[in-house]
């Protein structure tokens, strides 16, 4: 009898592309409901735009490019661009924002460089930082938290605009915390405000929260390895506290800093994006300590309020540097 | 419990393994017997066609000292030495000895021996070249020579961590026969004078170690279980789990005195010393989803493997590939008209759900996780980009050659790139580039060398023109002078 031959291995393989990104997608959801809980249809909304923009453009680009549309489709990982991109946005933006923001992180950022793999840049920070310098106004209005908005109304908001509700938007926390700072006021004064919370912005540290729920889950499951979270957590917490040991008045705790903006998400969904990141173990520690401290200086003495998306594409770009110097090359001979 | 250390890498792999009583054999028609014992190393027949010969007769020989001969596994008439189909992934065909048997399977006289300790230790390596011998693990490389060790030896380890999954021949051979497999470990203990002698088995057979343990109640022989973790069986790996010492890419276990030989050896040892026996049959797991009645079997080395599979029942319908050795490092045949060699642990009869799929790689998305689960402690994501982009002296760099192309790269890559097939087309290149430079350092020094002889002629010619010249020019002196003296 005769058989076709292969090369071995002939088990297949126990992981996929598309199974460790379906995880990455499930590990958002906890925060998805938070922020539904908290804010309405609104975000759902963005999320669906988002996805669908994402996945139109990627088949695009796909068919442009003469590459196998299903197979890349299928590997959700335009989805995760679409889905971070979502969930970082204001609620309340305009349709126009997150479509947008979406075509350019998928299309500049992602296919333009070659698609999956080889994109220097976290695509979905390179949408968000797109539209945060294109469109300021839009991107730093922020939908009240507990402020439940029903499906028509969220419709009515983000596609036509016109719609007048009290206290719709207001400040993030990090926001409000500079421009009251700005204006000669203490901490303790500032800390009194309506948006806070038990430790950082109320309704926002449910947020941050969440995150970290899905961030333990995808680690729990060796989707990613810990020394990203970590070191972008402790880059941003070990400079954080010594600021906030040498000056009180002026600085935030660090446990303030990790349950603001955006930190967790980063830690355990953005900086862990093993394209764009650096690949070895000890490169990968350099790598997340630099977007810690980045978000650190950039949220100290940087003009935006959140540095996330900043500190992320400026660590992507060390990214090759971090690792030409940091790959173990594996030795002659070690007796 | 003796102290056990971690290899780098590995991965968990589900077992597949069914331990079964070894089933015996009918004698098939033919035996065949390939020429070409491992790479590059051919044995000489030492019978004509139409020669009758009998079981354990030498067939053919090596002619360096402890290399092993081949032997018949049964009696018949000598049929043919003539190209047939070898194990091979490529699916070459070479010389091989085709034995027709005549059913009587009439043996040569055995040559028993009592006690061992009364032999020498050369001798008994001599007994043991001549018995053939060679690592039954899948290796295939002389034993005997193995244990000849320059080094004194401190540590013998007998592998029986068969991490690969399906295959179950050390196992069961345990099971059945474990005195001898002690037995002929003592032998080798013996032979290398190594002061303990360990028998390493995986965490997952329970029933092996009681058997084991059982066997050497009397003995002074260690008996460890070790964690089941795929590529523990591998020669380093065992080293590295039981001793902590890691061997270098280009050195021997032996260089640090440490040999490891196969359970299955240890049996054939015994039989070749106590019993004064020959190679000529081993245990075989024949298994997978595409057999309808898998087993471990006793088989005569040169049985075809058709004949094997009949005597397993025969193929389930949805038999995709046929293996010979494990789903992780084993090569694909491409027909069952190819017999058993010394070396086959092993056929697996895989279907297409047992398979791996033949999806389109997707691109690296750099995860990295094939340097966490890599034993050699490699980086095959750039080992793959180098090959990839044809940068092969960065492959070398990258220690390439050290790749012992186990597989745990293949299985955890999510992407599904064909790591250890492009490593393996990347040291085919190299190597046919080493031959050629070679080759070309060869043309170059002969040309140098006809250069230097060319001009060595034309040296002598003008010297030896220059002589004669002189000579010529002498003459005529002479002759001019007698003229003048004579006018």
């Amino acid at each position: 009898m005769q058989f076709s031959t292969s090369c071995s291995p002939f088990t297949p393989a126990n992981t996929s592309v598309n199974q460790l990104m379906r995880q990455v997608l499930i590990a958002l959801l906890p925060a998805l409901g938070t922020m539904f809980w908290l804010f309405g249809y609104t975000v759902l909304l963005q999320l669906l735009l988002s996805s669908i923009t994402a996945l139109l453009a990627e088949a695009l680009c796909l068919w442009l490019r003469k590459r196998p549309i299903k197979v890349h489709l299928f590997d959700l990982s335009a989805l995760i661009t679409a889905a971070l991109l979502a969930l970082a946005i204001p609620t309340i933006a305009p349709w126009w924002i997150s479509v947008s923001g979406t075509l350019f992180a998928i299309i500049i950022a992602k296919q333009v460089y070659g698609g999956l793999g080889y994109n220097p840049f976290n695509p979905a920070m390179a949408g968000y930082v797109f539209l945060l310098i294109s469109f300021p106004q839009q991107m730093t209005a922020w939908q009240s938290p507990f402020l439940f908005l029903p499906l028509s109304d969220s419709l009515q908001l983000i596609f036509s605009g016109h719609l007048v509700i009290d206290g719709l938007s207001s400040a993030t926390i990090l926001d409000h915390i500079k421009t009251q700072l700005s204006l000669g006021l203490s901490l303790t004064g500032i800390q009194s405000s309506a948006l806070f919370g038990n430790i950082a912005g109320k309704g926002w540290e449910l947020i941050s929260l969440a995150y970290l729920l899905g961030g333990l889950w995808l680690l729990y499951r060796k989707v990613i390895s810990s020394h990203i979270p970590v070191a972008v957590l402790s880059g941003l917490a070990i400079p954080t506290s010594i600021h906030y040991l040498l000056d009180t008045g002026s600085a935030n705790s660090a446990l303030f800093q990790l349950l603001s903006g955006a930190s967790l998400c980063a830690a355990f969904f953005i900086a862990t994006d093993p394209v764009s990141a650096a690949t070895s173990n000890s490169g990968r520690l350099i790598y997340g300590i630099l977007i810690g401290l980045l978000i650190y200086i950039i949220r100290t003495w940087g003009g935006y309020p959140d540095a996330i998306a900043f500190a992320v594409l400026l660590a992507n770009l060390s990214a090759p540097a971090i690792d030409f110097y940091t790959h173990p090359k594996p030795l002659k001979q070690q007796l | 419990m003796i102290k056990q250390w971690k290899f780098p890498g590995g991965i968990a792999l589900g077992d597949h393994k069914q331990t079964t009583e070894i089933r015996d054999t009918a004698l098939p028609a033919e035996l065949i017997y390939p020429l070409l014992q491992r790479s590059d190393c051919y044995a000489t027949a030492t019978v004509y066609p139409g020669e009758r010969v009998l079981k354990g007769q030498v067939i053919a020989t090596q002619k360096k000292p402890l290399t092993t001969p081949v032997h018949a596994a049964s009696s018949g008439v000598i049929k043919e030495i003539a190209p047939h189909l070898i194990a091979h992934p490529s699916g070459l065909t070479d010389s091989c000895i085709v034995i027709e048997t005549d059913g009587l399977d009439e043996a040569l006289p055995a040559n028993p021996c009592l006690d061992y300790h009364l032999e020498t230790a050369e001798n008994l390596r001599i007994k043991i070249a001549q018995a053939g011998i060679v690592g039954l693990g899948g290796a295939a490389f002389p034993t005997a020579e193995k244990l000849q060790a320059l080094q004194p030896i401190h540590t013998l380890i007998i592998n029986g961590a068969e991490c690969e999954p399906y295959i179950s021949c050390d196992a069961s051979l345990i099971g059945s026969h474990a005195q001898q497999v002690v037995q002929g470990a003592l032998i080798m203990q013996y032979i290398l004078q190594a002061e303990r002698c360990i028998i390493a088995i995986e965490n997952n057979m329970p029933a092996t170690l009681q058997a084991l343990h059982e066997a050497t109640s009397q003995e002074s022989i260690q008996i460890v279980s070790v964690p089941a973790i795929y590529p523990t069986g591998g020669e380093k790996q065992l080293i590295k789990v039981l001793t902590g010492k890691k061997i270098p890419a280009n050195s021997l276990p032996t260089d640090h005195g440490v040999v490891c030989q196969n359970v299955g050896t240890a049996f054939a040892v015994y039989q070749a010393i106590i019993q004064g026996i020959p190679l000529t049959e081993r245990i075989i797991t024949i298994t997978g989803k595409g057999i309808n009645h898998p087993g471990n079997l006793r088989v005569k080395i040169g049985t075809p493997i058709k004949y094997l599979i009949e005597q397993c029942g025969g193929y389930s319908q949805n038999i995709q590939r046929l293996i010979m050795g494990g789903p992780m490092m084993g090569i694909a045949l491409s027909s069952d008209d190819i017999a058993v060699i010394k070396a086959t642990n092993c056929l697996l009869g895989m279907t297409n759900n047992e398979l791996a799929e033949s999806q389109s790689a997707m691109p690296c998305i750099r995860c990295g996780d094939c340097s966490t689960v890599c034993p050699a402690e490699l980086l095959p994501q750039q080992l793959y980009w180098y090959g990839r982009s044809g940068q092969l002296e960065q492959c070398q760099d990258y220690q390439l050659f050290d790749c012992i192309e186990c597989g745990c790269c293949d299985i955890v890559c999510p992407s599904h790139i064909p790591l250890v097939q492009s490593f393996r087309s990347s040291k085919g290149e190299l190597i046919i580039k080493e031959k050629q430079a070679a080759q070309a350092q060869l043309a170059k020094k002969r040309y140098q060398n006809q250069q230097q002889r060319r001009e060595k002629e034309q040296q002598d010619k003008i010297a030896k023109a220059a002589k004669r010249q002189a000579a010529i020019d002498k003459i005529k002196a002479a002759a001019a002078k007698r003229k003048t003296q004579g006018v």
